[in-house]
């Protein structure tokens, strides 16, 4: 089941990546390698068998909303790539 | 130094015959000294462990009495320590520093444990010979030729090397089994659930497990006891308190059923480790118990069914890496295009392969026929596993289907590399506790490991038939790296 260059560029795309002339051809090679190999679950019959999504079959759990302590911000904005004051600077979103 | 572990070294300790801050400089000379060869650290932190080591001795000298106090420990990095930089082996995070602790580190150092360093690791936790790692490939001590295994190949070459007491990994598909197998110490992955993933750099979700790496079965079960057990910032921890893993292990295991997979044995075991897994299989006999064989019918699914599920979660995971609040920022000409050069240039080959794949299985018009299809087969392995457990108490098959392979040989398929994960993913999948064993040598003097698996929540169990066979072989298992 290969998978062509264009799907690639588009799942690049969605996956917010880029690739040079090079990787695309390799990335579309080893691709398309690894979902020939996944497609052997198409050998298994799986009408009627629930999906898992977690082993332990845990169920949701719910606790009050209260109020807590969290980080102070000035300990979060350390990592920060680019900042001003309190706020994390971004390239322009908005034409002006 | 004698014996290598850290009940000795505790026992040690507490008669006061070496005090934490000498045993602390004992390994961080020997980390100086070995480390360049074994490369098994991204991170060492010689001041913070020597002030803890002090703290620790003021501690034992005023009588306190804690289930870790002054032992030297080291961390997978991609484990969250405050104030010390976590990598996950990757150029994305190369300068991370959280400002948080993980829920095990919080706890290995309220039990009084040392934190030597951080250990490498393939990037992400994705591979199985720590050489997707973005800085350095990590050496296995018996061979410096060969990889340590991965993702966990840090922590167990660190273990191995004795360049700590006592380490903790992380398993997502045999991350922590396969490098034990590979580097002659025990691993073990709880069952999922039973170590709170709080501060864990999140690779699958469904499937991460927290656990440890060490010289001994005890450790292990020492370790496991402190960093595990229910945590309200986990959702998915579990939530009953954990049994007294140490006490347990005293129980005889004579009379337990063992079921050995017919399917584990047939292509793709290396003739080497089948004779070395015989030999256990032997021992076990002897210890008293009833072997029988089971069937795992769809183990050969697991693997492809995994690398759908595990890149399909990693690929939603690893979209926080956008360059905005933490991590790498390489500038673009708008917020898309930063996005990309971020992204791109933060993350390696392996990581990109897993989100591409990851994308691809979660995108329209794929879904249905990948990722619902591949969580269904996962419903039939935990079905083969409850079946097999009907019948039988534990589980033996291989840890890995070879022994430690050379690097760069399957850097170039990754396939190949995938398939050094055959024998640990279901286990993953299932949820399952899996104890990773030295029960032996290749010829050309190779450790090889056995793997225990039990039901969900027999943690215990698997520990207990690993302890008894540890001691039954008395295997010495010090590379020859001095």
């Amino acid at each position: 089941m290969a998978i062509s260059r264009e799907e690639v560029l588009h799942v690049a795309h969605l996956a917010r990546l880029e690739f040079s002339e090079e990787e695309l051809e390799r990335f579309t090679r080893e691709l398309s390698s690894i979902l020939d190999y996944v497609a052997k679950l198409s050998e298994v019959d799986t009408s009627g068998v629930e999906p898992t999504y977690n082993a332990l079959r845990l169920e949701n759990r719910f606790r009050e909303d209260e109020v807590r302590e969290s980080f102070p911000a000035e300990e979060i904005l350390r990592n920060a790539p680019e900042r001003e004051g309190s706020s994390f600077v971004v390239p322009r979103v908005i034409k002006g | 130094m004698e014996e290598r572990s850290i009940l000795s070294l505790r026992e040690r300790l507490r008669r006061r015959e070496l005090s934490a801050e000498e045993l602390t400089r004992y390994f961080l000379e020997r980390i100086e000294r070995l480390d360049p060869k074994v490369k098994a650290y991204i991170t060492v932190t010689p001041e913070e462990a020597l002030a803890q080591a002090r703290e620790a001795d003021r501690r034992l000298s005023s009588g306190e009495d804690l289930p870790l106090l002054g032992i030297p420990v080291a961390i997978k990095d991609n484990i969250c320590t405050r104030g010390v930089r976590t990598t996950c082996a990757s150029r994305i995070l190369e300068n991370f520093v959280p400002p948080y602790d993980a829920t095990v580190v919080e706890r290995l150092k309220a039990a009084g444990a040392v934190i030597l360093g951080k250990t490498n690791l393939d990037e992400f936790a994705m591979g199985s010979s720590t050489e997707n790692s973005a800085f350095f490939p990590t050496r296995n001590p018996w061979n410096l030729e060969r990889v340590p295994g991965g993702s966990s190949g840090g922590s167990a070459a660190a273990v191995s090397a004795w360049l700590c007491a006592g380490a903790l990994g992380s398993d997502t598909g045999g991350s922590i089994r396969q490098p034990a197998s590979f580097c002659g110490v025990v691993g073990f992955k709880p069952t999922y659930g039973r170590v709170s993933r709080y501060g864990l750099v999140a690779f699958a979700s469904s499937l991460d497990q927290i656990g440890p790496l060490s010289r001994t079965v005890a450790d292990a079960a020492l370790l496991l006891q402190v960093i595990g057990g229910p945590d309200p910032r986990d959702s998915t921890s579990y939530p009953e308190p954990q049994p007294d893993y140490l006490s347990e292990l005293e129980r005889s295991p004579e009379g337990l059923r063992i079921g050995i997979p017919r399917e584990c044995f047939s292509e793709g075991l290396s003739e080497e480790v089948r004779r070395v897994l015989d030999g256990a299989l032997q021992a076990v006999k002897d210890m008293g118990c009833e072997i029988k064989e089971v069937s795992l019918p769809h183990l050969e699914y697991a693997l492809p069914a995994y690398y759908i599920i595990a890149p399909a979660e990693a690929s939603s995971n690893l979209a926080r890496y956008d360059g905005v609040k933490y991590g790498l920022r390489v500038s673009g000409r708008d917020l898309m295009d930063m996005y990309k050069k971020t992204r791109s240039q933060g993350f390696g080959p392996e990581v990109k392969r897993r989100i591409m794949l990851g994308t691809y299985a979660l995108s329209a018009g794929y879904y249905e026929a990948f990722y619902r299809k591949a969580s269904q087969i996962r419903t039939l392995i935990i079905r083969d596993f409850e079946e097999a457990f009907s019948e039988v108490d534990l589980i033996l098959m291989p840890a890995s289907p070879t022994p430690a392979f050379r690097l760069g040989e399957k850097t170039d398929d990754p396939l190949q590399m995938y398939l050094s994960d055959i024998y640990t993913i279901p286990v993953n999948l299932a949820g399952l506790p899996g104890l990773s064993l030295p029960v032996g040598f290749t010829e050309e003097g190779l450790p090889v490991g056995v793997q225990i698996i039990g039901p969900q929540l027999a943690d215990a169990p698997v520990l207990r038939l690993g302890h008894t066979l540890e001691k039954t072989l008395g295997l010495n298992l010090q590379p020859p790296l001095e």
